[in-house]
């Protein structure tokens, strides 16, 4: 995810200014750009150490927690924006986190891989679980254990009453506003709670 | 690197928490590194229980004589001193240089003994202000301590908000729970129970209430371990042989054998009166008490940026009592990075080196510390 139109594009969603909560932030890299190109300020989330280090490494506040364990620390709407971008496919709980996503920040954007892109599709049609640039792992040791399309994630928003304000793929970097459960790799969608 | 320990008198009374003051007292301080021409690259560091002013380098002459805190601190080192001009201290009635309950009353002209005040955290800094008054310095770069001494780091940001750029607190806590508290009491028990203690002016009839000093680290050694690193050092092996000898008073197995010489080794150098007044200052410690119990309003006043680390065996300041902290330092939409360093020695890691936890520090005091602008 971390290529720079992705990284743009989801950017661009991101209200100038805003507190920004990043779920799972990696190395740090959107939170620097945004507090770079958006003057954002706010916090990573991170369980892996060596991304906890990279995070102090760029100057980016990083908070070492187990997402699992839920959001207890953050009270209701606390920030503009919470982030999760390639994070929520890893979480056993990812429905629960899904709406404390929705509880804590006045808006919410998640971005996860595509399970209906058209090459995941024809993979399985094939009798095979797909092995893509995007979704690069092998059935037994791949992280994402929930994998969904673009129309799945509608039907879980529609179920915990999220309104969505904003619903796109991405692909080789380029947004994909027409047909994206099929064209895009990725899903980004932006939501509030309804 | 070859150190030199230093000492400042101050004539001036300082007031201290309890409504008492303390005059003609001394601070025993060791600095490392040059003061920059501005002076915005001095780093404090504080001390937990038993350690002191000496917190890196050697003193000439004599091997093995490393500050506590020499993994972290030193020329090329997480907390460079090449870099940064880092001062250690040693607190009010500790029994490492600085005035404390072994030395002559000024107003009495008496040993203080049990006489000394007690002294907070708060006060401390307060004191540890005023040195850095006749150093020259305003501003801190950076307060660092660990335990006890990251509950003087937290007080430094809520006391003189506007003196401290970053604070470092490692495996500390807002304050004790009761479990921690307890601990420190039957500490206190066991020296204040002591024949040798005298009510605390043991000094007068030339003897050491050793029994209890040494009772009472035996169980602060316990708490500052884990289970799992006792376990794997000592697990159930017996002192000698295999065979078991059947005696109720006699060390058997090796971790009595370890607890004993700990005790013992402490008993020698560390002052009974001065075990009474630090374990009290951490039971006192509580910035939330005068805003019901809120931290996070109390926290409200600090301006400094923060780095915190915990460490997942430390059951005696758990990783929960520093989310407790981060918690209200996002309340008041602080600057703030926490670190949960997944160790097994329990309390004793905050001295130990790990390279995630030294790497971090390093990282932090590179990346932030350092912009002095």
């Amino acid at each position: 995810m971390a290529d720079p139109q992705t990284m743009a594009s989801i950017a661009n969603l991101v209200p100038q200014g805003a507190r920004v909560l990043d779920l799972g932030c990696g190395n740090g890299a959107m939170l620097a750009h945004l507090q770079a190109t958006r003057g954002c300020t706010g916090y990573g989330i991170e369980i892996a150490d060596a991304n906890v280090l990279a995070c102090v490494k760029r100057g980016v506040n990083v908070i070492q927690l187990n997402l699992e364990e839920g959001l207890a620390m953050f009270d209701d709407s606390s920030f503009d924006v919470v982030l999760q971008i390639d994070t929520l496919q890893h979480l056993r709980n990812a429905e629960t986190m899904l709406v404390e996503t929705a509880r804590v920040g006045r808006i919410g954007i998640v971005a996860f891989p595509n399970f209906g892109h058209w090459p995941n599709r024809l993979a399985v049609l094939g009798g095979r679980m797909p092995v893509t640039k995007r979704l690069p792992y092998q059935w037994y040791d791949t992280p994402n254990i929930r994998v969904g399309t673009f129309h799945d994630f509608e039907a879980l928003a529609q179920k915990n009453r999220l309104r969505i304000l904003d619903a796109y793929g991405l692909q080789d970097g380029h947004d994909i506003r027409l047909w994206p459960n099929a064209r895009a790799g990725t899903a980004v969608f932006k939501f509030e709670r309804g | 690197m070859f150190v030199t320990p230093q000492s400042m008198h101050f004539a001036d009374a300082l007031p201290l928490q309890s409504g008492k003051a303390i005059r003609g007292y001394d601070l025993a301080f060791e600095t490392y590194g040059t003061l920059n021409a501005d002076r915005s690259n001095a780093v404090l560091v504080c001390h937990a229980l038993n350690a002191s002013h000496h917190v890196a380098g050697e003193y000439e002459g004599q091997p093995k004589s490393e500050g506590w805190w020499d993994n972290m601190i030193g020329p090329g080192k997480p907390v460079d001193t090449n870099r940064f001009f880092v001062i250690g201290v040693n607190n009010l009635g500790s029994c490492f240089g600085s005035t404390g309950p072994m030395h002559v009353n000024p107003g009495t002209g008496d040993i203080y003994g049990a006489d000394f005040p007690v002294v907070t955290v708060e006060d401390w800094v307060n004191a540890q202000a005023r040195l850095l008054d006749r150093l020259g310095i305003q501003t801190l770069a950076a307060v660092l301590g660990g335990s006890l001494g990251g509950m003087q780091a937290l007080s430094w940001t809520l006391q003189y908000p506007d003196r401290v750029r970053h604070a470092v607190v490692v495996a500390s806590a807002p304050n004790l729970n009761a479990e921690n508290i307890a601990f420190n009491e039957v500490a206190r028990r066991a020296i204040v129970t002591d024949p040798d203690f005298h009510g605390g002016h043991f000094y007068r009839h030339g003897v050491v209430p050793k029994r209890g000093l040494r009772i009472a680290r035996m169980i602060g050694h316990i708490t500052y371990l884990s289970d799992d690193v006792m376990n794997a050092k000592f697990g159930r092996q017996l002192r000698e042989g295999l065979e078991l000898k059947y005696s109720t008073q006699d060390v058997e197995f090796q971790i009595e054998s370890y607890l004993r010489y700990q005790g013992d080794k402490f008993s020698d150098y560390f002052d009974a009166n001065t075990y009474l007044l630090i374990t009290r200052a951490l039971d006192y410690f509580d910035p939330a008490r005068a805003h019901a119990g809120d931290l996070s309003q109390a926290l409200a006043k600090a301006q400094a940026n923060f780095l915190l680390v915990s460490f997942s065996t430390d059951w005696r300041f758990s990783p929960r009592r520093s989310r407790e902290i981060v918690k209200a330092l996002l309340d008041n939409r602080r600057d703030v990075s926490y670190a949960e360093i997944d160790a097994p020695h329990g309390h004793d890691a905050f001295l130990l080196d790990d390279a995630r936890y030294t790497n971090l520090v390093r990282s932090y005091f590179e990346s932030k510390v350092a912009r002095f602008d």
